[in-house]
């Protein structure tokens, strides 16, 4: 085991639930609950797989990975926006949508081998000791770019006008609608961009973190999980990033303690056999619903983040908005 | 623009909801400088025909001129750029932004960056204009109602507004803070600007428009009169249709033994922080004790601990056995019943029906049910003896309660709580929001349970209600009771002073 290691796996894996995560982030402060994350993901990684098969280029693969999520977003946004459809029923349908259209379209690509996105070093950083090669060395360039995307993301809905009008259209639509702000407008746009960024979170695996196509097991959950944190993280986009860093590591460390047969001078009670491995794998997922648990519990407390218009449909002059 | 042009001409406005023609073929004109009052009972139609001036709502058929020029408004922007602001009933502020963001929010400037601190600085001087006092930088979930009215009104200032509507500004305020804003009101009608001032309280509009519009069921009934000479008891009858009493009579009652005792209660806000900070009350059989109060000052969280809805510090009895900390059920038990603040979502159950509502504290008794199962067609008797008893006006027993108006509302829930024999009654605003035909059944219904030796707290922001209700009215104030005086001798400009903190010396 060693630390530069599992920072760096963890930077890398946490930069795909980073992505997902603010952008859910984006579309839940609008008001707007979109549970089909997973299916978003998915489909962002086939579609950026087999584009960049197709055309030689792993950046149009990630531009249409972006696309294919963002237009999945909007069947939910017509569906929940226009015609005030229950949020969490058109979520879960997604998924289903996203899930099958990916795994029908990626039928064969598995075994392909597309051109990947590059890793690059970050000249003088990448020379710290121990942080150095883990955050700076042998990283896909969005790597890179989730670490400038999380601060930004915050600047932007807490500093600038319409990072407020996006607040104001979450917690509270009749107010916002009340001085001219387009509600539905807001809803739609940011609606979109959680599923451009869930796409491009997919296009982030298969093309860049563990490349390759491995049906539904590419995204393997982490869509769900990029929903958990969203709630852990009381929607800002800062604790978002370092909950899906911590988790990226989390995940490595328990691969890594799957290798040897003696930990400590004990018999390795995580050793990896065909018995324990149910239990190994399921340990991310538990530990976010205990991620869950404690989060919601913050959330109730203090007044965070949490959109008080989230999951409810708006309609102009229906009482108590 | 000559100064007899009219600021606001609407002509012939005709708006329909599924089911309601709220506003037909509705005139109203206001001219420049003046405060006009738009007079109406609860469901008039007041609020959706000022919706459409502020560009919400489009109407199916009228016109409507902002100083002499035709306008159709399809967004508030529309109307926001004609110079019209409004003041919503409820207030359309954002609770967790500050402010200066909630002033800001659909401005063009800023254009990206917020810059709070340099906005914060141009409302106050927005604030000495007109002596409209908050803190730019506090965030709205921190301010009492008062103050969040003071925000709504920097709102439309700040966009320049020249026409003003006010709905309902003075519902949500106490005495001393209605004064306030009819000074504030003034010294803008001084300032060029005309203003709609929306309310169902005669006394506020003969004090302070100069002319009056008074709607009844979507049809105007006196188009911009002018206030001279006209008495509260004609403009009750614009308003109603028929002659009103404005007060109910009281009969002379001794109190009898204490049913409700509190001593030194403590109990916590939503927020976690302190809302009653000991509180030692006593209420008797056949009294009613009224507690004044600006609201937000622990009123709700009285009437929750004393029901068993929220937990508490300190003593709370009923005739001498203990009820504080126990489940709701303990104090149904003991004959405490509960007309609570909201109506629609505490009260009862909007989508059940009248009968389901009606039984939902004895739906377990014999003879409606045996615990197990209920008789539903003896239950449905129930409900009709009381629908018909206490007159609540619906289609039938079968109808769901949501439907029902907030009068109507109210007497189902009083016919419940009522028909349970109760030895305490906790009353909560029960009659917010209601016209006057229904305020007054709402009102005989209490004392006829004063009468019948029921215990009332009745608690209330309407000083007129508890002053000709209540035998003894107590006022909290930041979640302590700090005096309490007899109703008959009470002074209502000394207990407005107590509700809002401030003393004699
Ligand atoms: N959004 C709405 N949908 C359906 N009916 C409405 C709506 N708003 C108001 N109404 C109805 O229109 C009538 C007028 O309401 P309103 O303008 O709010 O009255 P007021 O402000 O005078 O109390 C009432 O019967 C009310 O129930
Ligand atoms: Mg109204």
């Amino acid at each position: 085991m060693n630390f530069t290691i599992i920072l760096h796996a963890g930077v890398a894996t946490g930069t795909v639930l980073l992505f997902a995560a603010i952008g859910e982030i984006f579309t839940e402060r609008s008001g707007i609950l979109n549970l089909g994350v997973e299916g978003m993901m998915l489909l962002g990684a086939m579609a950026g797989f087999s584009i960049s098969l197709a055309t030689e280029s792993p950046w149009l693969g990630v531009l249409v990975a972006m696309l294919a999520g963002g237009a999945l977003s909007l069947a939910h946004g017509v569906v929940t926006i226009h015609f005030q459809a229950d949020q969490v029923v058109s979520g879960l349908s997604l998924t289903f949508l996203g899930t099958g259209l990916a795994l029908v379209l990626g039928e064969g690509l598995t075994g392909q081998t597309p051109p990947l996105l590059l890793d690059y070093n970050i000249p003088l950083l990448s020379s710290i000791p121990v942080i150095g090669p883990a955050l700076f060395q042998d990283h896909g360039i969005l790597v890179y770019v989730g670490y400038l995307a999380a601060p930004l993301a915050w600047y932007y809905i807490n500093k600038t006008r319409p990072g407020m009008h996006l607040r104001a259209v979450g917690q509270k639509p009749s107010a916002a609608d009340s001085v001219g702000v387009n509600v539905y407008g807001i809803r739609y746009i940011y609606t979109f961009v959680g599923g451009c960024l869930a796409g491009l979170a997919g296009a982030i695996i298969s093309l860049s973190v563990s490349p390759g196509w491995y049906s539904s097991q590419t995204t393997s959950g982490q869509g769900w999980i990029a929903i958990a944190l969203v709630i852990f993280a009381q929607w800002n986009p800062m604790r978002a990033a370092l909950g899906g860093y911590l988790f990226g590591m989390l995940r490595r460390l328990i691969l890594d303690l799957q290798g040897p047969r003696i930990l400590l001078g004990f018999a390795n009670p995580l050793y990896i056999n065909s018995n324990y491995s149910f239990f190994l794998i399921m340990t991310p997922y538990v530990l976010t619903i205990i991620a869950l648990i404690f989060g919601s519990r913050a959330v109730a407390k203090k007044r965070a983040g949490s959109p008080s218009a989230l999951g409810l449909p708006y309609v102009r002059g229906e009482r108590g908005k | 623009m000559s100064s007899t042009t009219p600021a606001v001409e609407m002509k012939d406005i005709v708006i329909r909801f599924p089911g309601v023609l709220a506003n037909d073929h509705v005139n109203l004109t206001l001219r420049q400088g003046e405060i006009h009052a738009l007079l109406g009972e609860n469901g008039a139609g007041k609020s959706t025909l000022m919706n459409a001036l502020a560009g919400l709502y489009k109407p199916v058929s009228g016109t409507t001129k902002v100083n002499g020029e035709l306008v159709d408004f399809n967004s508030p922007k529309d109307a926001i750029a004609k110079g019209i602001g409004m003041v919503h009933q409820h207030f359309k502020l954002v609770p967790t932004h500050t402010v200066t963001e909630n002033i800001l929010l659909g401005m063009d400037e800023p254009r990206f960056l917020m810059n709070l601190k340099k906005y914060d600085e141009k409302i106050l001087e927005l604030e000495e204009q007109y002596g409209l006092y908050v803190d730019p930088a506090a965030k709205i979930w921190q301010l009492p109602v008062g103050a969040q009215q003071r925000v709504e009104i920097l709102k439309t200032l700040y966009r320049g507004a020249e026409i003003l509507i006010m709905d309902e500004p003075t519902a949500v305020l106490a005495p001393q803070e209605i004064d306030d804003l009819m000074v504030t009101m003034r010294s803008m009608t001084d300032q060029g600007k005309s203003i709609i001032f929306i309310s169902h309280k005669l006394h506020e509009v003969i004090a302070v428009a100069d002319r009056v519009t008074v709607l009844r069921k979507g049809i105007v009934t006196a188009h911009g009169k002018s206030l001279e000479g006209l008495t509260k008891r004609n403009l009750a009858q614009l308003m109603v249709g028929r002659d009103v009493v404005f007060s109910v009579e009281k009969e002379e009652r001794e109190a009898g033994d204490v049913v409700l005792e509190m001593k030194d209660v403590y109990a916590k806000n939503n927020k976690g922080l302190p809302a009653l900070q000991g509180i030692s009350l006593r209420v008797h059989s056949g009294e009613i004790l009224g507690i004044a109060g600006v609201g937000g000052n622990g009123q709700s969280e009285l009437a929750e601990t004393i029901t068993g809805l929220r937990e508490c510090e300190g003593l709370i009895e009923i005739n001498g056995e203990e009820i504080s900390n126990q489940p709701p059920i303990e104090a149904i038990a003991r004959g405490v019943s509960h007309i609570p603040e909201d109506r629609t979502t505490v009260g009862s159950a909007p989508s059940l029906s009248i009968t389901d509502n009606m039984i939902m504290k004895n739906y377990n008794q014999e003879p409606i049910g045996n615990g197990w199962s209920i008789n539903f067609a003896r239950a449905g008797e129930h409900a009709q003896k009381l629908k018909e008893k206490y007159n609540i006006l619906a289609p039938n027993v079968r109808t769901p309660a949501g439907k029902l108006s907030g009068g109507n509302l109210q007497k189902l829930i009083l016919a419940r709580e009522i028909s349970s024999y109760p030895r305490l009654m906790v009353a909560m605003q029960p009659t917010r929001g209601l016209d006057v035909g229904a305020i007054e059944a709402i009102q005989s219904l209490l004392l006829e349970q004063r009468q019948s030796g029921t215990a009332i707290l009745l608690i209330s922001e309407e000083l007129d209600e508890l002053l000709s209700l209540s035998d003894r009215i107590a006022v909290i104030s930041d979640g302590k009771i700090v005096g309490a005086v007899l109703a008959e001798d009470a002074d209502i400009n000394e207990i407005g002073l107590m509700m809002t903190g401030g003393t004699d010396d």
